[in-house]
């Protein structure tokens, strides 16, 4: 997938993407802001077409089915049914005139037509109890402002649910909420795609959610992925360089506390000022000779892929049990009189 | 270091309280009101080059402590002491004396920087303006704060939409400690910006703490920058200060349960460092009606009748670690 900007320089801001999702699996998208993270995600639900300002090509097939080659209508048609899109700002997408109930209607219509009203009702409130919200009744009545932020997005994700999607695709669903609510929020999702047997497209910039709930994660980085493996490759043993340029300066909440954070030098650079070979090559520590000429290619091993000159070699990974912490640190209690 | 009691606090806020008289939603009659206690009844102290953090639920009132804290509004009722000074009901010029020392950097530095001016002005205003500087020992200056947080000189004539969000950030910050404050209030400072470009200006923050002395009274979401930075942590629910202790005292072995709750759900980006994400039950509370007794009973896993009646004791669990809650009696 390619997608580029139709107006000024002739940058890609996305460019190169290819992944695959699984059924029943949750693949997250992280990397920096700018990096083409929602680009990919709106390219997926053919949102980019309503964007004159990007031009997208490539090959997007679901379910057997060329996205690509279909128009406008049945792309249209597929969305919000097949295919299902949550977004950061709950409170935006849902339209402000009309009740959650009036909206959650019109969502389960477009999968299942016109339904009775005794009917609809039980599907409502199903619905609402589905992504946890007890009070179904009184949610239904009300206009997103009188709801919470966490609400909202639960209403968004219902909303979501009513076309019984096989793919759900979520962009910074969580960023905008607390942290006790986003616990909520991504718990939820979890149940809904094992019961479901969805597959989720989570976009995220905190490694900490993708560390939470990924199977797959696709690290983008100026437009491109640099790395695309399961989760446990990409925490435990990150090969390309900015993936563990990305894990080494997020804090940690346990163990030891480095006096100063390790940083990756520098920043990320626009669309227009991407470098020639490797994007990262300016700020790269590994970075050879070939990384500012040559364009890394696609390293393919089962389960993982890399785009990058000089990769960090695998760690052999110890006994988990070697992990186990100590407990020497804890105040002595009452006993210690 | 910053605890020993002998220390003369840089910043002490005793019994502060900031309610808002705000339209109730649904009143029948418009002119019908409601009381929001957005802060009710905190107490804290910062020592100076010490590291403050405050953390907890949206709408908890951090913001309206953490402006109080530097006199950007004036608290409905308790006390604000400042190097030893009261400066609760300080006005006009008096805040303005006070004003160098006493400084602000926001979550959004495009938003509040004058887009119109460039790099090197808004550096400049107020060692122009307050400090009085002209001319080349001007220019000295700017440069000189432009090296202290990483800046190129020559990004001088930039313009804050040209700049990166790191850098923005850093020109937010060369502002700031352009009088060398002695307080500084970083509200979500980091909060905005990329893991890697976070990490530069956390680093940045806490090399000035240790170079010019610079007490911080830091407001995050996010625990584990809170931990690499802080040296004391308060939580905050709803108004009150629930937790309030050494950092790493309350985050290795937090007692109250909404701490509990909210290190729990925190993300954690190690993949075997996975716990069991502790899930709330329902939302926060709407704030203008807040539940009876303890204010978090509504989500609190230990709630017990007590709490519903009573509203928990301020309990001292070691000096300077204080937690709210019926559980610790
Ligand atoms: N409709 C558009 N027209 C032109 N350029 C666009 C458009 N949408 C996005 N871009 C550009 O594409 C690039 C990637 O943007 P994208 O929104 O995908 O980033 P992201 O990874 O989602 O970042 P963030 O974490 O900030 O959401 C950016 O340089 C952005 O300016
Ligand atoms: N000027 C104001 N008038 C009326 N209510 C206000 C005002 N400022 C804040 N509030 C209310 O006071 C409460 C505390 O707000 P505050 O901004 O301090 O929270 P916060 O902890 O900083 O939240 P966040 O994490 O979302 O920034 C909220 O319920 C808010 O709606
Ligand atoms: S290709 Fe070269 S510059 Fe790019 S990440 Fe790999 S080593 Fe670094
Ligand atoms: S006082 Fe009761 S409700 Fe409040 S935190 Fe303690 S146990 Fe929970
Ligand atoms: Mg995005
Ligand atoms: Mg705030």
């Amino acid at each position: 997938m390619r997608a580029q900007r139709r107006k000024g320089p002739a940058s890609a801001v996305v460019d190169g993407v290819s992944f695959s999702l699984n059924r029943g699996e949750t693949t997250c998208v992280v990397g920096e802001s700018g990096s083409g993270k929602s680009v990919t995600a709106r390219a997926i639900m053919g949102l980019t077409r309503l964007e004159p300002a990007l031009s997208v090509s490539g090959e997007i097939w679901f379910d057997g089915k060329p996205l690509h080659q279909m128009d406008n209508p049945s792309v249209a048609r597929l969305r919000g049914r097949d295919i299902a899109m949550v977004f950061q700002e709950p409170m935006s997408s849902l339209d402000p005139l009309f009740t959650v109930g009036s909206q959650l209607t019109e969502s389960l219509r477009r999968r299942h037509g016109k339904l009775p009203n005794q009917n609809l009702r039980t599907r409502l409130l199903a619905l609402l109890s589905d992504v946890g919200i007890p009070d179904g009744e009184r949610v239904l009545r009300s206009r997103p402002h009188e709801l919470s932020g966490g609400m909202c997005q639960r209403v968004m994700i219902a909303a979501a649910l009513a076309g019984e999607p096989d793919l759900l695709i979520a962009d910074e669903p969580t960023t905008a909420l607390d942290v006790t609510v986003q616990a909520g929020i991504l718990a939820l999702l979890e149940r809904i795609r094992t019961e479901r047997g969805m597959a989720v497209l989570l976009v995220t910039h905190d490694m900490g959610v993708a560390a939470e709930v990924a199977d797959q994660v696709l690290v983008m980085y100026s437009g491109r992925i640099v790395e695309n493996a399961s989760a446990d490759e990409v925490f435990e043993s990150p090969r390309h360089p900015y993936t563990a340029g990305l894990l080494s300066c997020v804090p940690a909440l346990e163990g030891e506390k480095p006096s100063v954070l390790p940083t990756i030098p520098g920043s990320m650079p626009s669309p227009e000022q991407r470098p020639p070979g490797c994007a990262f090559h300016p700020r790269c520590a590994r970075s050879a000779d070939r990384c500012s000429t040559e364009t890394p290619l696609q390293t393919q091993k089962p389960g993982l892929e890399y785009a990058c000159w000089n990769p960090i070699e695998p760690t052999f990974l110890p006994m988990p049990t070697a992990d186990v912490p100590t407990h020497t640190a804890q105040a002595p209690k009452e006993d210690a009189r | 270091m910053t605890t020993l009691a002998t220390e003369p606090a840089l910043l002490t806020l005793t019994d502060v309280s900031k309610h808002f008289s705000i339209p109730s939603p649904r009143a029948l009659r418009p002119t019908e009101r409601k009381v929001l206690r957005a802060v009710d009844g905190v107490s804290l102290s910062i020592a100076p080059g010490e590291t403050f953090a405050l953390v907890g639920e949206s709408g908890s009132g951090k913001s309206t402590l953490g402006r109080i804290a530097v006199r950007l509004s004036e608290p409905t009722s308790g006390t604000v002491t400042f190097s030893g000074q009261d400066v609760t009901h300080y006005s006009g010029r008096q805040l303005r004396r006070l004003r160098p020392r006493m400084q602000v950097i926001f979550q959004d530095p495009l938003g509040a920087l004058n887009p119109r001016m460039t790099a090197g002005k808004i550096v400049a205003e107020p060692l122009q303006a307050i400090g009085g500087l002209r001319g080349s020992a001007l220019d000295d200056r700017v440069d000189e704060l432009f090296r202290a947080v990483g800046l190129d000189p020559a990004q001088r004539l930039a313009r804050p939409r040209t700049l990166s969000g790191g850098q923005r950030q850093r020109v937010g910050i060369a502002r700031a400690i352009a009088l060398n404050p002695d307080l500084i209030l970083a509200d979500e400072a980091v909060s905005a910006l990329d893991v890697s470009v976070q990490a530069q200006i956390a680093n940045l923050l806490d090399e000035l703490r240790e170079n010019l002395g610079i007490g911080y009274l830091f407001i995050a979401h996010g625990l584990p920058i809170v931990r690499q930075l802080a040296q004391r942590i308060g939580v905050m629910y709803l108004g009150r200060l629930v937790e309030c202790g050494p950092a790493d005292e309350v985050l290795r072995n937090p007692r109250h349960p909404y701490t509990r709750a909210l290190i729990g759900a925190s993300p954690v980006a190690r993949r075997r460092a996975r716990r069991e994400r502790v899930v709330l039950a329902g939302d926060p509370p709407n704030p203008l009606s807040p539940p009876s007794g303890c204010r978090f009973r509504t989500r609190c896993p230990q709630a017990m009748d007590l709490c519903a009646s009573q509203p928990p004791p301020t309990v001292e669990i070691t000096p300077g670690y204080t937690a709210e809650c019926h559980l610790l009696q």
